[in-house]
């Protein structure tokens, strides 16, 4: 589902991705872990092609970026630690907005399902910036599967939640999992992470510095191996 | 929550490129009507600009005749600026400006509706700008052909303005870069409107002192626009 081959992101003289190789299979839940600067993100903006690669291949749901990069967006479903919603705008125009960005059939039933099932039904007409921090990330999430995406990907989603939303956060990814879409998500919650994914990537100084499966790890600990990737 | 109902077997075709400008135009408008925050900002500066002229430049009615054009495109401009900077400051604030860019539309798209909503904006603020000017300066500026003006100068300037503010958003600086990149870029279009203008008010001859500089700004929207929708891509990507 997802192909990275080499993949190279230099800013000017810096370079942030040095050599990147990285595979997901339809279906596969991978958290991506490693340090602040370690490229998490432009790694996730490149998949999501936000970004563009400076070498190397990226192919997401059988389309190669940036080529075939329209393909891959109707394909993809973001949630970062920004909502990406506007805040003068209500619950139901905003995911309004988006449908029609994406073409949505059936929109309004998609929206009135979509908001029944993160929660937000009863505040369908509130503008968004009336919204706390959770409620503003669960409308992001109903953003991020208004179009049914095969992939998704999630860039610190637990960021600034409380304990409900993060909850209601574990249950929406549980439930992308269970549905056989694939995953990507970055997270400094390695306890989250454990819980949830199905593999574990440790992305250090650029590159892929190990990779375990749920499987292969075990009864050990994820903070030992993290701990043990950063070292070597 | 389940699975079975957060996730449909719904399958997504890409919006058409009308669509999406609608789309976007629809949001824009609908954000800035309830918020007035773009349309005020605009529409108190462009009413102070004329009165401080106004009281700072005690002329006769005929030397006023031949500043009006300048006044007024002065005007428009710095309000435009102002208009710019905060519509595309309201995407890149909440991260909207990915949201539109993660969408599965060309991104000519994006611009032209951004595009659009700006000139709304912009001529809306001129329609209520331009009856206060009249009474202030006691100058007819209804004229159908001055109107047209108006227009192309507005649609220049709106294509510029907002491939400009596109790209100084993604900066630390962007209020202060947004002017500095623009108005060397729009100095064609101030001029033609300015001299179009002029001619307009002061009676000069249509083919001589009118014509040329409507011509300089049909080409220039033109061709600016046409240069837009091929570069906005490149200039919203890192």
């Amino acid at each position: 589902m997802i192909t990275v081959k080499k993949l190279v992101k230099r800013f000017g003289m810096k370079t942030v991705l040095r050599g990147v190789d990285f595979e997901v299979q339809p279906g596969e839940f991978v958290a991506l872990l490693g340090p602040n600067g370690a490229g998490k993100t432009t790694f996730l903006r490149i998949l999501a092609s936000l970004s563009r690669p400076s070498l190397g291949e990226v192919h997401v749901a059988n389309y190669r970026l940036p080529h075939q990069a329209a393909a891959v967006r109707a394909r993809l479903g973001v949630v970062s630690h920004l909502p990406l919603l506007y805040g003068d705008l209500t619950a139901e125009e905003n995911l309004q907005f988006y449908a029609r960005m994406y073409n949505v059939e059936n929109s309004e039933a998609r929206i009135t399902e979509v908001l029944d099932l993160v929660g937000l039904e009863s505040r369908r007409r509130d503008l968004v910036r009336t919204f706390s921090r959770g409620m503003q990330q669960r409308l992001a999430i109903g953003r991020a599967v208004i179009h049914d995406p095969e992939v998704m990907l999630f860039d610190e989603p637990y960021t600034g939640l409380d304990q409900d939303a993060s909850s209601m956060l574990d249950e929406v990814l549980r439930s992308v999992a269970a549905k056989g879409r694939t995953v990507v998500m970055t997270s400094h919650d390695l306890a989250r992470a454990e819980d949830l994914a199905t593999r574990f990537d440790i992305l250090s100084r650029g590159v892929i510095a190990a990779s375990i499966t749920h499987k292969q790890l075990g009864r050990n600990n994820l903070l030992t191996f993290y701990k043990n990737a950063l070292a070597g | 929550m389940t699975s079975k109902t957060l996730i449909t077997d719904n399958k997504v075709k890409n919006a058409s490129f009308s669509k999406a400008i609608a789309a976007v135009v629809w949001k824009d408008l609908a954000a800035e009507f309830r918020s007035r925050e773009l349309f005020s900002a605009m529409l108190v500066f462009s009413l102070l600009v004329i009165l401080i002229f106004n009281f700072a430049l005690e002329l006769d009615i005929k030397t006023r005749q031949s500043v009006t054009a300048g006044v007024l495109w002065v005007t428009f401009a710095f309000a435009g600026t102002l208009g710019l900077n905060r519509s595309m400051a309201v995407e890149k604030d909440r991260g909207c400006l990915d949201g539109l860019l993660l969408a599965p539309v060309d991104r000519a798209a994006i611009y032209f509706g951004k595009a659009i909503s700006n000139l709304v904006f912009m001529l809306i603020v001129e329609a209520i700008v331009l009856p206060v000017y009249s009474f202030l300066y006691a100058i007819n500026l209804f004229q159908p052909g001055l109107l047209l003006v108006i227009l192309l100068g507005s649609i220049g300037y709106v294509s510029v303005g907002t491939l400009l503010a596109s790209m100084a958003v993604q900066t630390r600086t962007r209020d202060v870069l947004l002017p500095i990149l623009l108005f060397p870029v729009v100095i064609p279009v101030l001029i033609s409107a300015v001299k179009a203008s002029g001619g307009y008010l002061t009676g000069g001859d249509f083919t001589t002192e009118i014509l040329p500089w409507i011509n300089v700004l049909l080409v220039y929207d033109l061709i600016f626009t046409a240069i837009a929708f091929m570069t906005f891509d490149y200039v919203v990507e890192e």
